[in-house]
This record gives C-alpha cells, sequence and structure tokens, in this order.
C-alpha cells in the first residue's frame, strides 16, 4: 500500500518507518472523525440494524419482544390499509415527480434569462422552501377552504360552478396535496437547475441556432441532453423525497379524509406510535426502506447504462 | 497562491449563480427578441402571484379581525388592521416559551453541526487510512434511507437512554447528521492540497492545519451549512412532535399545530399573526445570507 500522501513518506521508503506512519494516520484520520462518527453511530446506524430486529418480533409497548419469524410482513400483506398507504405513496409520486421537474425546469429556464427583476425571483422561489410546513399547512388549508376559500372563489368568479372540495373530498384531496407540495419544493429544485443550466456553454446554442435549430429543438436536443446529470440527481432525489413524503401530509390531512392521503410513513407512525405495534410497524419501515433503496438503486444502473 | 486570492476564488465561484446568464447574441430579428421579452415576463408575473399570493394572504389575514378570516365573499383586504393580533398571541399562547426552546436547540444543533461536520469532513478528504472510503460510503448510502423508517427504533433507543422528553433528543438526533459532513468535504476537495503541504513542512499539525487553513478558507461552505441546518432545526416539526410531549418543552412549530387543533374556535387572525411571528426570523436569516444558502444547495446537489 502506498496510498499515504503525507510528505514524510517520500523522505523515507524503510517499511517499518511506513507501517508507523499508517498507523498514526489512522490515528489522527480517526480523531477528526469520531466526535461526528459516534453521534451519526449510535443515533442512525444502530437504529437502522435494530430496526432490522425489530421487524421479525412483536415487540410492543410492554416492551416483550418474542420472535415471530415472518408474520409481520405476511400480515402487512393482508392488510387492506397497509396496501391502501402503499398505493397512496405510488400515486403521490407518480404525481409529483413529473410536476415538480416540469414546474422547476420551467422555472429554471425563465430566471437563466436576461429579465428585469429575475435576481429578486431568484430569492423570492426559495420563500417556500425556507417557510414551515405548519405554517405552510395552516395557510393552504384555508386558501383550499371549499367555502370560504379564496381558491374556489377565483374558480366560481372564472365561471366554475362546482369547484372541488380539495381537501374535504377523497378525490381531490391528495392532489391537492400534490400542488402545495411542488409549490413548495419547486424553488429548491430550480436552484439545481439553474446550476445545472449554467454550466451549458454558450457556443453549444450558437452553433444549433447557426444550424437553423428553432427554441424547442435546441431544447431538445441541447439543454436536455446537457442536464442529463442534473436531471438524474434531481430524479433520485425527487423519488426519495416523494417514498417519504409525510409531515406535510400529516399536518395538512392527517391522512384523511378517510384513509385518501394516509401514506406509508404514517402508516409506520400510526402503528408505532399511536398503537404501540413496535414489531408490526418496524416491518412496514423495512418495507419503505427496501422500497427507497431499490428505487434509488435501479435509478443508478439505468443512468449507468444510458451513459455508456 | 495566497489566501486572499483563494477567497478571491471561492467568491467568484459563489458569484456565479447569482450572476446573470450570457448576453444573448443579436442574431434574432428585434421583433422577435420583444415577443420573447413580453412573454417572460407575462409568464414571471403568473409565476410570482403562484409563489407570493399564499404568503400575502398569510401577512393580511393576521392583520383582520377573528371573523373577516371567513367571511363570503372572500375578504382580501381588511377593513381595518387590527396590529392588537400581534400583541394579543403574546398572552394566548405561550410564544416567549416555544421561541426560546426552538432558538436553544437551533443554535445548539447547529453548532455541533457545523464543528463536528468540518472536523470529521477533513479525516475523510485530507488524511489517508484504511477503511476510510468504507465509512464515507456508509455516510452518503444513508440519505437515500428515509428517517421515517428508522425513527421507531430510534425513538426506543433515546427512550432507554432517558433523554426523551427532553431537549437532548432533539439535539442528539440531528446534530450528527451525514449531510454536513458531506457539503464540507465536498467544499475542502476544492481547496488545494498544496497549502496543507506547505503548513505541514512548516511543522504545523494536522489539527492546526484544520484551524488555520481550511477553517478560514471554507467560510462560505461553513455559511452555507450554518444557514442550512438552522432553517431546518427551526422548522422541523416531525422530531419534536414525537420527543417533546411536555408543553414546556413544545418547539414554535408544535405550539402553533396545538393553538389550531386545541381551540375549538381558534382565533385565525390570531394564529396567522403567530405564524408571521415564526416566519419572519427565518427570512431575515435567508435574506441575508441568500447567496451562502443557494450556493450550499447547489454544491451538495450537483456533487452528489
Amino acid at each position: 500500500m502506498t496510498a499515504t500522501v503525507t510528505p514524510d513518506d517520500r523522505t523515507t521508503t524503510l517499511p517499518r518507518r511506513r507501517s508507523a506512519l499508517r498507523r498514526r494516520n489512522t490515528l489522527i484520520g480517526w480523531s477528526f472523525i469520531l466526535p461526528n462518527f459516534a453521534g451519526f453511530a449510535a443515533f442512525t446506524l444502530v437504529p437502522v440494524v435494530i430496526l432490522f430486529y425489530m421487524a421479525f418480533t412483536n415487540w410492543n409497548i410492554f416492551g416483550k419482544a418474542d420472535w415471530v419469524g415472518l408474520a409481520n410482513f405476511q400480515r402487512l400483506l393482508g392488510d387492506g390499509s397497509f396496501r391502501n398507504a402503499f398505493w397512496n405513496t405510488i400515486y403521490y409520486s407518480v404525481m409529483h415527480i413529473p410536476l415538480t421537474i416540469v414546474v422547476s425546469l420551467g422555472l429554471a429556464l425563465l430566471l437563466n434569462n436576461k429579465l428585469r427583476g429575475v435576481a429578486f425571483f431568484r430569492t423570492a422561489a426559495f420563500f417556500p422552501y425556507i417557510t414551515s410546513i405548519v405554517a405552510i399547512a395552516v395557510v393552504w388549508n384555508l386558501l383550499f377552504s371549499p367555502d370560504y376559500g379564496p381558491i374556489n372563489a377565483l374558480l366560481r368568479f372564472i365561471g366554475i360552478e362546482n369547484p372541488p372540495g380539495w381537501l374535504t373530498s377523497k378525490d381531490w384531496a391528495m392532489p391537492a396535496v400534490v400542488i402545495v407540495s411542488t409549490w413548495r419544493d419547486m424553488g429548491y429544485y430550480m436552484i439545481l437547475f439553474l446550476a445545472g443550466l449554467q454550466t451549458i456553454p454558450p457556443e453549444l446554442h450558437e452553433a444549433a441556432r447557426v444550424d437553423g435549430a428553432n427554441i424547442w429543438q435546441r431544447f431538445v436536443n441541447v439543454t436536455l441532453p446537457s442536464l442529463r446529470p442534473t436531471m438524474f440527481f434531481v430524479t433520485v432525489m425527487l423519488t426519495i423525497n416523494s417514498l417519504k413524503v409525510f409531515d406535510l401530509i400529516l399536518v395538512m390531512t392527517d391522512g384523511g379524509p378517510g384513509q385518501a392521503t394516509m401514506v406509508l410513513s404514517q402508516f409506520i407512525y400510526r402503528k408505532g406510535f399511536e398503537e404501540s405495534q413496535f414489531g408490526y410497524a418496524s416491518a412496514a419501515a423495512v418495507a419503505l426502506f427496501f422500497l427507497c433503496i431499490i428505487v434509488t438503486i435501479a435509478q443508478f444502473l439505468w443512468n449507468k447504462r444510458r451513459s455508456v | 497562491m495566497t489566501q486572499t486570492q483563494l477567497m478571491v476564488t471561492g467568491e467568484q465561484k459563489l458569484r456565479r449563480l447569482s450572476a446573470p446568464a450570457p448576453q444573448r447574441r443579436a442574431g434574432e430579428s428585434s421583433a422577435a427578441r420583444r415577443f420573447g421579452r413580453i412573454v417572460g415576463y407575462a409568464a414571471l408575473g403568473v409565476f410570482a402571484i403562484g409563489l407570493l399570493a399564499p404568503f400575502a394572504w398569510m401577512l393580511l389575514s393576521s392583520l383582520k379581525s377573528a371573523n373577516e378570516v371567513f367571511s363570503v365573499p372572500v375578504v382580501w383586504w381588511p377593513e381595518t388592521f387590527v396590529w392588537q393580533n400581534y400583541i394579543d398571541i403574546w398572552a394566548k399562547a405561550d410564544m416567549l416559551t416555544w421561541i426560546r426552546n426552538t432558538l436553544l436547540l437551533a443554535v445548539v444543533v447547529t453548532f455541533l453541526q457545523v464543528l463536528t461536520g468540518s472536523f470529521a469532513a477533513y479525516g475523510f478528504s485530507r488524511i489517508r487510512f484504511p477503511g476510510r472510503d468504507v465509512l464515507f460510503l456508509a455516510y452518503i448510502g444513508t440519505i437515500a434511507v428515509p428517517w421515517q423508517s428508522y425513527m421507531i427504533p430510534q425513538f426506543i433507543l433515546l427512550s432507554n437512554l432517558k433523554v426523551s422528553n427532553t431537549l437532548w433528543a432533539i439535539i442528539l438526533i440531528q446534530a450528527f447528521g451525514a449531510f454536513g459532513v458531506f457539503l464540507m468535504k465536498q467544499y475542502y476537495e476544492t481547496i488545494p492540497e498544496e497549502l496543507s503541504e506547505a503548513a505541514r513542512l512548516d511543522g504545523l499539525s494536522e489539527y492546526g492545519i484544520w484551524r488555520r487553513i481550511m477553517v478560514p478558507l471554507s467560510v462560505p461552505a461553513i455559511a452555507s451549512l450554518t444557514l442550512l441546518t438552522f432553517v431546518n432545526t427551526w422548522n422541523d416539526y416531525l422530531g419534536p412532535l414525537i420527543y417533546l410531549r411536555n408543553p414546556d418543552l413544545w418547539t414554535i412549530q408544535l405550539g402553533l399545530k396545538s393553538f389550531v387543533s386545541n381551540l375549538f374556535d381558534t382565533n385565525y387572525a390570531l394564529l396567522f399573526a403567530g405564524l408571521c411571528i415564526s416566519v419572519v426570523p427565518i427570512a431575515i436569516i435567508f435574506m441575508l445570507g441568500q447567496k451562502y444558502f443557494v450556493e450550499g444547495i447547489a454544491t451538495s446537489g450537483m456533487k452528489g
């Protein structure tokens, strides 16, 4: 192993000196990492390991934990409310991911232009992202209010007779949540796209223009391919964030009406913290864990295959 | 390269994002360009309304009287500005305790995250030792693991340590995140190795290099991490919801949420005043440091 980079080892080639140096490096390296790693290991890595044990037990409020094998997972498969939570999570993700990509990319393209006030909007687009979930939920709940809300007032004003009941309607609650979460996230992803757009050399656009490509052709053939690394990262982040969506839904609808907006994270929360079925909730958590990991790995593999 | 020169390059890197896009060549006809600008401004206008209307609604509603919030037809502009809401909220709700708790948590968590994060990042980016890369992979891997999946074992662990229902619980679960290490490491990789080499030849220890060279040179990254962590902790709802049962320990988010659900005839105008009070400090912090904020997200994002 000759990978040590400290300058000392250029001056000496004695193997003993080198192994002493390596030991010294290891010690110093660990001393830097340890303060953070101790907390990280104790409160993140250890819980993840315990999770996998708990999922195979019937751990409950009394702290009694018997090994039950795959019983929890079998119960999950037959549990209608788990299946409902699973499909709701997928439904949310399928709406939220493309919508957020389109909106934030559109915004980034718009704000990448030389227009007056663009600097202000780059800042303002971030406001929703730094505003607390509680404030967002309260405000949007009122905006969406079927009878008193400004949104429906506006819809009636432009001639829509029966505007949707939004959060009070089983069919419209999820779209309403998606609208709010897209509104919240767009500034964040817009920044990522904007950073990606600014790495595209202007010469590429210039060349395409000279070749007679119109604005749409330039977008499809120059901008999109150049944005591929950004697009990949945004998709991965968005997917993980969509699959684990929780706090916004918890505060806005609490899973309701009925179970129309109940998602996986909330299923885990209910079973664990409200019904104290820690073992069963952990099995659901393992399912969420693998869902996120598998989707992420699949995206990585797909990205790799396409870049070859 | 001297320190100041390096700082300048760092600054330029930061400015890149806020700089305007390169000027269009004068190839297109002026009519088409004018049309493009009009469309651009129209889109900007629509975007502005969609983006800012909810905030305007919140601000205006906080100045309404209690029954104006729910009147039909919708009242947009308050008839008289009820500034009293901003005084009453302090008496009707325990705002002071909530703000104190939140501030305490945000400051301690941010301090620990920045300190341990930049310290660990130095170990990961500047010192080679066996197992380092595997360890870093473990850090990065957890970014794909949702907190929601291990919140239950974490809660049981902290309950057994007798820290649940204390502010310590929030500090322990949030101060040692992988994100801080990741962000600082990305920045350290951009600082030339030669600087540390020179310092090493001059007899500075690794700790000395971190303190005297890396920390001063990574001020922009530290600013980014500070802002992001502070805002996240201030706004966090789930952590406090699970761990802080005692009303004396509530953060501002928990407090305002309880204000919504506890009072039957919630005075929404009052609630909106509370929400504005909770949002304003964050907005000010963001405005002051938005350059670092944006840059932090862009760098941690681009290299992921």
